[in-house]
């Protein structure tokens, strides 16, 4: 809904300017938040208060804002955004208003425009002639782009709180793993439900452990159940499932009797050989000799994967995307219409992820590693909450609570 | 106070004023002299004179120059163009008189004594049709009063001098229906006797009244605070005003209520 903040200050207790202004904003059908209220001690002192006022649509809030502007109620931010040009490819000016993951808007034209997929770190591109604001990393922008300078005509939304108990307040507080696993592993399969409801999407980026330990037939049987619309993974992740569907090891050990196979330390190799001999993932899946596994589920079930190359990859498999600017745009265009985003046991994968994931996206990190989950914290996605578990105990959990 | 030597009814900035009903300028002069001298003659009250200019009919309405507190003035930022260009006459003319002159933030417009009118230690302040309430904050702060805004209701009465009349710190004359419910409810909380007049008085422009204070007036034995007021009010409020002590001084400026003003709207309180 739109909102805009006001303030209205001066004697505004006695000549009852305050209550006026309340009652209009209710005469008028719109709602109203006191954010901070600052009454004067002595007759002479004068008081003041911010409101957020909220309505039903932007011409509607204009008629509130009209009516309280006559009462001295004025919007506390009534100024455009400051536009300046790129000068340069690649490069932001130097005054340039660097984007967190929330909800944000920019002034322009006297009107409050939505920025398009909002993420942190990155800058807001303005197109003049439509006055569409779109959030851009610094390696798009062209030179003669309009680049947002300053704070001023910015808005940001800070999230609503919950006004219900649920899983993502419930454990909103700090990284712990003395957690009950099971009753918030329930609650989780019970928002992913929920999630899939809505018709929104979920993504989840998955580290090669999730091989090693040997729960790669539960993420499969998630995919399977449709609770996987995305995949983001790494070479790691792709080539183990690999080589464990063609050779039944995961980096040479045999996951269904966890002991070195013989020879076993070049299968990856030779998985990854494989594929690039028949060109890819789908076309292995379509020539029939990938079978089963995660990558498997993914290409039959139509569900997208987007596989970011590192320096230490071996090969890699032609899937991989090997330049991370492509990466990350190819990453981004997944972003639209997530509801969550399920971490599972990877560190750089899922903080890219955290990067470019806006605010509204619920992020569920687990990890063994307590230091990987408050990382992710730390850097700013703190719209997450963090699972300290062995991969294999949460995903067969999951599967559990989800019925799969 | 200001000679109505330049006095006509130039443009239409009120509902009252109509380029088709002029005012008599000869009968106009004749009714100024009369308040004038009833001023200073009868109720000795000190009276400056603010010298007329061409080409601003409504310089004559004094009591919205500004407002004098001490030997500061807060300047009037008129609403209108066609009043502001009396505006740098009015600045001159303080400046002169050794007065210092506060402008407000040319942001918001603000119409001197005909919006703000002092009730003991708290300033009244009337909004909406001529001055701007945000400008109330500004006199808060440079008055260091509690300065009280009302919005104005009934676009007849524009100024707050020409609904509300303060006689004295704890009773005013007052046209109920002027102000909305949030208004009426401050002005009742403010003022412990308020004498409502009706709306016949109001349109007579009974409550843009001067009330003098008896230790400005050093007339001997008429027990005190007096009236001026146009000429022609209705019995009940002669009687109310009486009952209270107050002595009525009628005068006719029935030209002056042609361009919207009356008695108070003539003089501006230097002290």
């Amino acid at each position: 809904m739109p909102s805009e903040i006001v303030q209205v200050s001066g004697h505004i207790i006695d000549s009852l300017i305050l209550p006026k202004v309340l009652d209009e904003i209710m005469d008028l059908n719109g709602t109203f938040e006191i954010l901070d209220i600052a009454i004067g001690k002595r007759k002479t002192d004068t008081s003041n208060a911010r409101l957020r006022i909220e309505a039903a649509s932007q011409t509607h809030l204009d008629q509130i804002l009209k009516r309280l502007a006559r009462l001295g109620a004025a919007p506390l931010c009534a100024k455009d955004v400051r536009l300046v040009r790129a000068t340069k490819e690649g490069v932001f000016p130097p005054a340039f208003y660097s984007t967190t993951n929330l909800p944000t808007e920019i002034r322009f034209r006297g009107r409050w425009r939505r920025v398009r997929g909002i993420e942190m770190d990155c800058g807001i591109a303005v197109n003049p002639s439509t006055g569409a604001a779109a959030c851009t990393p610094v390696a798009s922008i062209r030179k003669g782009d309009w680049v947002v300078c300053g704070s001023e005509g910015v808005k940001v939304t800070p999230l609503e709180r919950a006004r219900t108990a649920e899983v993502f307040q419930f454990m909103g507080s700090a990284v712990s793993s003395e957690k009950p696993k099971a009753q918030l592993i329930q609650r989780l399969a019970g928002e992913m439900r929920a999630i899939r409801r809505a018709g929104k999407k979920i993504l989840v980026v998955a580290g090669p452990a999730v091989v090693h330990t040997g729960s790669g037939p539960y993420l499969e049987r998630l995919i399977k159940g449709g609770f996987v619309q995305v995949l983001f993974a790494g070479n790691g992740l792709a080539t183990h499932d690999i080589e464990s569907a063609l050779y039944g090891t995961s980096l040479g050990v045999r996951l269904d009797r966890g002991v070195a196979a013989k020879d076993g330390h070049d299968h990856h190799m030779r998985a990854i050989n494989t594929i690039r001999h028949l060109g890819g993932i789908r076309h292995a899946v379509r020539r029939g000799v990938l079978k089963r596994g995660i990558m498997h589920a993914c290409v039959t079930r139509r569900v997208p994967f987007v596989l970011a190359g590192s320096i230490r990859d071996d090969g890699p498999l032609p899937d991989v995307i090997t330049d991370t600017l492509r990466a990350q745009e190819a990453m981004r265009r997944h972003v639209e219409g997530l509801g969550m985003a399920l971490m599972i046991a990877s560190t750089l994968h899922a903080i890219a992820t955290g990067n470019i994931l806006p605010a509204t996206v619920k992020a569920v990190c687990v990890d063994i590693n307590p230091s990987v989950v408050t990382k992710l914290s730390d850097r700013g996605t703190f719209q997450g909450i963090g699972v300290v578990s062995d991969t294999e105990s949460f995903l067969r959990e999951l599967c559990l609570a989800l019925h799969l | 106070m200001c000679r109505p030597t330049y006095y006509t009814i130039a443009y239409e900035i009120n509902p009252w004023m109509s380029l088709k009903r002029q005012a008599d300028h000869a009968r106009a002069l004749v009714q100024w002299n009369q308040l004038y001298r009833l001023l200073t003659r009868q109720l000795r009250v000190r009276v400056q004179i603010l010298p007329p200019h061409p080409g601003v009919p409504d310089l004559v309405f004094t009591a919205n120059a500004g407002l004098v507190s001490g030997r500061t003035v807060i300047r009037s930022n008129f609403r209108h163009p066609e009043r502001q260009q009396e505006e740098p006459i009015i600045e001159r003319y303080f400046k002169r008189a050794g007065f210092r002159v506060v402008r407000l933030s040319s942001r918001y417009d603000f119409e001197g004594e005909g919006d703000a009118l002092w009730l003991g230690e708290t300033l009244l302040f009337g909004f909406r049709f001529r001055s701007d309430e945000p400008a109330h904050e500004e006199l808060a702060r440079i008055l260091k009063a509690r300065v009280l805004p009302v919005e104005l209701a009934d676009r007849r009465f524009y100024h707050l001098d020409t609904c509300f009349c303060p006689l004295g710190a704890s009773s005013a004359l007052w046209f109920p229906s002027a102000f909305d419910r949030y208004g009426r409810k401050v002005i009742e909380n403010l003022v412990a006797d308020p004498i409502s007049v009706s709306e016949a008085d109001a349109k007579r422009f009974a409550c843009n009244a001067i009330a003098v204070p008896a230790s400005a007036t050093s007339m001997g034995g008429t027990g005190g605070r007096a009236v001026v007021m146009q000429a022609g009010s209705s019995t009940r409020l002669r009687r109310q005003l009486a009952r209270r002590g107050f002595r009525l001084y009628p005068v006719d400026l029935s030209e002056f209520l042609k361009a919207g003003g009356s008695a108070k709207c003539l003089v501006l309180r230097l002290s």
